[in-house]
């Protein structure tokens, strides 16, 4: 045989020609950036930024503040529970609207429209829903109950609560849009076969259609991930991150760091930490999703 | 951009060092104004071994307490004067539905309101002490436990606070539903566009009642440095209308501040700005904490203040984070 197939490199060349900027971009933004930040999280830089190394002065002054790990707190139980809460709302209600309802459409755009509001609109309109005076305490008051109490955005205990509301108001909408497009794929089949063998709705769904949605699960898992980490604008706008700092995250505490208090050092080295934290989930996930292939 | 407008204090210290700032020094020795500006320490904020980098703009205060007469009113008591006599008139407040003590709920408020207890209530040895020496028998001593104290006793007045904003704060005293309101000056403004007057509707206290301290803060123009020409030209024109007799007056009427200039007069200001250009004539000035403290010790004493003020932490506890803090930077 002397006839060499073409290298895989030259193979298809205009796709990787048009593909460069986007390869460049990711290597030197995406990469190199978040290198430079990792690095000069061990200086002391202030408010421009320095070469002089501090070994992990920034790290140990970090781990001291309470106001840090606050923030790590507030985060994991809002990562937690916005998880669980929209898969579980969202698989909810695209199921509801999978029923051949009349008016899917209506019911379908009201679920969805809160997306479309910016997290600084829905932290205002929450805040004015939820004030003491104006919103539902008053309302309820001014109809009879005077006893009525429900000031989340005042009390440090329930203040996540309210973050809560207003992030998952805002994100179930895109989760049901895409777990109904994922159950639209699931085919008609197998609806009559569970029918036939006689098995309730409710069990066919959980254990014949969560499975074949897997990857669905897998999508949305991703961007509500990506949207609890970069949960910033939304504490900015609702609480300011009190009362105390009791919604304080750790977006909020890098941005106010490296930008209000003027020490990039400290803003490196938490976001540093947020980059730790993402690895660490996802460094495992990758290599069980993608690894066993190989091996197989 | 040509201009860009920063607080007197160490925020700029960093882009001067690193040459981003266009030098003033000529125009500063052309107007004379080491002799006009006053008080000194705003020149002196904008100089950086001896050149000048930046056009100071007007005066700010943060030590003033604003209170409602017409609130007190309603409780049936004497309007205080001072900080005792609110914390006296506290419970008759209570029992007539007005809150006594107002903030807005963020860091930097209860920064403002803190110093003041500082500085109104210790004294200017003490505030020198605590923000400028960082000295520790200051900081661990009985007059900053006793001003802490005063915290905790501002911090009770203080539940029932349920707005974010400054204005909304000094809102609640203009309508009466609030006590008194510790804030800068700048809050004169609000009272002014609600058609106030000082005296009759409302009061303005400086230091709490006590000393009556007052640390001009406010703002100052920089110019980043530029090679063209025509730009520079422009930027030394502006500095030049900004320090003028004219820009001055209009300004700083319009905003409630006072003047960096000495021989401006100011006949059409208000009671409360007479207070505060007696109190800059007699010399009763200390340092603005910014000048003090570098805004990463700032960043971190708001964030301690914002959990003190929304928790029950004691007194001693509070003292002692604040004197770690504060000597971490000194």
């Amino acid at each position: 045989m002397s006839t060499r197939r073409p290298s895989s490199l030259l193979r298809n060349p205009m796709a990787k020609l048009a593909a460069v900027p986007m390869v460049v971009t990711a290597t030197v933004v995406f990469i190199g950036c978040s290198l430079w930040t990792v690095v000069y999280s061990f200086t002391d830089s202030k408010l421009l930024p320095r070469a002089n190394f501090d070994g992990f002065a920034q790290y140990d002054r970090l781990w001291s503040s309470s106001r840090w790990i606050a923030s790590v707190e507030n985060l994991a139980i809002y990562g937690i529970l916005t998880l669980l809460l929209s898969l579980t709302l969202g698989f909810v209600f695209a199921a509801l609207l999978d029923q051949k309802i009349r008016g899917e459409n209506v019911f379908r755009s009201i679920i969805l429209y809160p997306y479309a509001l910016s997290f600084i609109v829905t932290g205002l309109v929450w805040q004015w829903i939820l004030n003491p005076d104006l919103g539902i305490q008053g309302m309820v008051r001014a109809a009879g109950w005077e006893s009525f109490a429900f000031d989340p955005l005042n009390s440090p205990g329930l203040v996540m609560v309210a973050l809560l509301m207003a992030g998952l108001w805002q994100g179930t909408g895109l989760v049901t849009v895409i777990m109904l497009a994922g159950l639209r794929g699931v085919d008609e089949d197998i609806w009559k076969a569970s029918r036939v063998d006689g098995i309730p709705a409710w069990k066919t769904y959980l254990l014949v259609v969560v499975p074949i949605l897997r990857p669905v699960f897998v999508t949305s898992v991703v961007l509500i991930g990506a949207g609890i980490v970069k949960l910033y604008d939304l504490v900015v706008a609702l609480t300011g991150g009190g009362p105390g700092n009791s919604s304080e995250v750790p977006a909020k505490y890098v941005y106010d760091y490296m930008f209000a208090n003027q020490n990039l050092g400290q803003g490196f080295a938490a976001s540093t930490m947020m980059l730790l934290a993402v690895l660490v989930i996802v460094i495992p996930w990758a290599v069980l999703e993608f690894g066993g292939k190989r091996r197989g | 951009m040509a201009a860009t407008q920063l607080n007197h204090g160490q925020q700029a210290q960093e882009l001067v060092e690193a040459g981003m700032m266009l030098d003033l020094t000529e125009l500063a020795e052309e107007g004379n104004w080491a002799e006009l500006v006053q008080p000194k320490s705003l020149l002196d904020a904008c100089t950086f071994e001896g050149r000048v980098y930046c056009v100071p703009l007007n005066i700010h205060s943060p030590q003033w307490m604003w209170t409602s007469i017409k609130a007190f009113e309603k409780a049936g008591v004497e309007p205080a004067q001072n900080w005792e006599e609110l914390k006296a008139a506290a419970p008759a407040l209570r029992e007539a539905g007005v809150q006594p003590l107002i903030e807005g709920l963020q860091a930097w408020q209860f920064a403002t309101l803190f110093q003041t207890l500082v500085s109104g209530l210790g004294g200017e040895e003490v505030y020198y002490g605590v923000y400028r020496d960082g000295d520790e028998a200051v900081l661990r001593g009985e007059e900053m436990a006793m001003v802490f104290e005063e915290a905790v006793a501002a911090r009770e007045m203080l539940e029932g606070t349920n707005v974010q904003d400054w204005n909304l704060a000094t809102a609640a005293v203009i309508n009466g539903e609030a006590a008194a309101n510790v804030m800068g000056d700048w809050a004169q403004g609000e009272f002014q566009v609600a058609g106030q007057v000082a005296g009759q509707d409302y009061d303005c206290l400086m230091g709490l009642g006590g000393e009556p301290l007052i640390s001009p803060g406010g703002d100052a123009f920089y110019f980043p440095a530029n090679d063209d020409e025509a730009i520079t030209e422009g930027q030394k024109d502006l500095a030049r209308l900004l320090i003028s007799p004219e820009a001055q007056i209009a300004f700083n009427t319009k905003k409630g501040s006072l003047p960096v200039r000495g021989d401006v007069d100011l006949a059409e200001a208000g009671a409360c700005m007479q207070k505060g250009l007696e109190a800059l004539k007699a010399g009763k000035v200390i340092d603005s904490v910014d000048m003090l403290i570098s805004p990463d010790v700032a960043g971190q004493v708001g964030d301690l203040l914002a959990e003190f003020f929304a928790s029950d932490m004691s007194a001693e506890e509070a003292q002692e984070r604040f004197a770690e803090v504060i000597l971490s930077d000194k």
